[in-house]
């Protein structure tokens, strides 16, 4: 890239020693960049080494400074699911995620495709009402809400997480929006030349043109769910049975005070799920997240 | 709005009115949502502020809740600890993030490699990442502090000291900063090469090039970041709360002893204080004017935003 070829550039007006000492600087530049890198990597990865290491240990040497396993204890792993209903709370947070994610697309689409396509009056104040919505803190109008799904009995459940989905998703409109307003009119009103319904328009043209930002806001969603531990905590403290995974895991460490090498093996065990997805749809998510931050 | 003409010239061409009951057909899902889980909420928690309310009994006290704020020694810490967090783990983050993605621009070798590194623990589930970094840092065992002492330096105590439990969740924060080191990358990516030949040839070091090319050409999506940090930090909970939680050992259910902020009320944050005030000691009058406290410097900042990116709300058809 251009820096490396400053040194280079200005080298090169004296004679060919000149040339030579810039280049071994050019070759030190370039090792000092990717030790700097590996360093980092190193630091990124760590955490998750260490974590992995001390699930493996017996109780005993998890108490200890070290940093290697002794012995390798995989059990550890079973012991988990013996110690914790570690599949209820995976099967509770697949209820969560899943159903959050198939409602929030079903309906977020037709409002995002609506805001970018149709023309009327009130449109942009609808779509500054969608950032509101979206920049609002969730804890803000934590109370009414509550209060309101108290009296339909849905507390201790996770049902007042999951309903809210069928009526739109801010952020994932937001996105949605960003993206099909640079689909080409030209597409949208061919079809509907042709007498294509709105409706036909979004299925047949839009949705297979929009597939990766469709993409990218379903595993958006997929994993807020799965990582949200204020709406699970609100809504199902009292009620175990209801627990998530990130729930359950938070609690796992006062009820098993000091065996750090089971904690650590739930903890690998609730990180495994998302850094294996992670691998599949790598570009997805770096796809999705370019689309988030560069539209300032 | 301009009328846009497709090429081609439909006859038929949408004109700027005559969609709206469409419009408002698909959208209703969403205007629906907007009252249920918005206005009406926003609308209560006012109504709230003015009452004391337990669940049982509402009843109307004046500005009796707004004054408790005024004398609530909790909520006043609540709120050093984000205005700490906006102070020193915003700029930490998005420094740190520039810092890297730059780094990422940079590397010839196993550049693709690298980026998934970085990402990778953003992904991680907040609470298990917590819970990761209490036992990282853990003074006795952690492999931080035994790093340091190699160095021949007394780690901190970092989550039971109150002076270092900040700055932990600051270093937790940078670790899954990978969201902004994305987003920094493409910024870079999109600057034009072209600058940087013709600053070269002016003779321009790196460092130059940095600061009078990269840093005005991309400083929208860098503001952009920093503010939507700045809105997260208003928000901070999980991992506040889940890093006190496991340090401690104490559970955090209606009924327990849990008191959020552990140690010292070092971690304790406004969203916490709420919940705390509103969930498990039921004054829910009170968590309301909490409530409102958050919603009027969260609706500061995205007014900031707003002007800030006009584009934002741009409709691509250069109306």
């Amino acid at each position: 890239m251009s820096v490396t070829a400053a040194p280079a550039a200005r080298g090169a007006r004296p004679a060919a020693p000149g040339v030579a000492s810039a280049r071994a600087r050019a070759a030190l530049y370039w090792i000092a960049r990717h030790a700097i890198a590996v360093a980092l990597a190193i630091m990124f990865l760590g955490p998750l080494a260490f974590v992995a290491l001390t699930a493996l240990m017996t109780d005993r040497q998890a108490l200890t400074a070290d940093l290697w396993p002794d012995s390798w204890n995989w059990g550890n792993f079973a012991e988990v699911f013996e110690r914790a209903p570690l599949l209820r709370w995976l099967g509770n947070t697949m209820l969560y995620a899943g159903l959050s994610t198939a409602f929030m697309l079903l309906s977020s689409i037709p409002v995002a495709y609506a805001l970018a396509r149709f023309r009327f009056r009130g449109r942009n104040l609808a779509f500054f009402g969608v950032i509101a919505m979206m920049m609002l803190p969730p804890q803000v109008v934590a109370v009414p809400i509550y209060l309101v799904w108290a009296r339909f009995e849905l507390t201790g459940t996770l049902w007042p997480l999951i309903l809210p989905m069928l009526l739109g998703d801010a952020f994932s409109i937001f996105l949605l929006r960003q993206f099909l307003v640079t689909i080409p009119r030209e597409y949208t009103d061919a079809a509907k030349v042709d007498g294509c319904s709105d409706l036909r328009v979004l299925l047949k043209v839009v949705l297979p043109m929009a597939r990766p930002a469709i993409a990218a806001v379903a595993l958006f969603g997929f994993f807020y769910c799965w990582n949200d531990y204020y709406g699970p905590l609100l809504y199902t403290s009292t009620a175990p049975e209801q627990w998530t995974l990130s729930l359950g895991l938070a609690s796992f460490r006062s009820l098993h005070s000091v065996q750090w090498n089971l904690t650590m093996a739930a903890t690998l065990l609730v990180m495994a799920p998302v850094i294996i997805v992670f691998f599949f749809a790598q570009r997805v998510f770096i796809e999705g997240v370019t689309l988030t931050g560069v539209k300032g | 709005m301009a009328i846009t003409v497709p090429p081609g010239g439909a006859p038929r061409a949408a004109r700027p009115r005559g969609e709206g009951r469409k419009a408002l057909l698909w959208a209703s899902p969403w205007l629906i949502g907007f009252g249920l889980f918005f206005a009406y909420p926003l609308a209560a928690t006012v109504y709230f502020s003015f009452h004391r309310y337990d669940l049982f009994s509402l009843e109307f006290i004046g500005l009796d809740n707004y004054r408790h704020l005024l004398g609530d020694d909790r909520a006043h810490t609540a709120m050093r600890n984000t205005l700490w967090l906006v102070a020193f783990m915003v700029p930490a983050q998005t420094v740190f993030a520039l810092g890297v993605a730059q780094l990422l621009t940079r590397l010839k070798a196993g550049a693709g490699f690298f980026r998934t590194v970085f990402y990778l623990p953003s992904l991680v589930p907040m609470v298990a990442g917590t819970v990761a970094f209490v036992f990282i840092l853990n003074p006795a065992t952690g492999p931080v502090n035994q790093a340091l002492a190699l160095l021949g330096v007394t780690g901190p105590d970092w989550f039971g000291d109150p002076a270092w439990a900040k700055p932990g969740l600051t270093l937790l924060a940078m670790w899954g900063a990978g969201n902004t080191v994305v987003i920094f990358l493409a910024a870079l990516l999109d600057v034009p090469r072209h600058l940087y030949e013709a600053a070269a040839i002016d003779g321009a070091g790196a460092w130059r090039q940095f600061r009078d090319i990269t840093l005005p050409t991309i400083s929208p999506v860098i503001m952009f970041s920093a503010v939507t940090g700045v809105i997260y930090a208003l928000q901070y909970f999980t991992q506040a709360m889940v890093a006190a939680r496991v340090a401690s050992g104490v559970t955090d259910s209606p009924g327990s002893s849990f008191v959020p902020g552990y140690p010292e009320g070092a971690t304790l944050t406004l969203p916490q204080w709420l919940f705390h005030q509103g969930f498990r000691d039921f004054t829910m009058g009170y968590a309301c004017v909490l409530a409102l406290v958050m919603f009027a410097a969260s609706t500061l900042l995205t007014l900031v935003l707003l002007r800030r990116f006009s584009a934002f709300t741009a409709d691509g058809e250069g109306s």
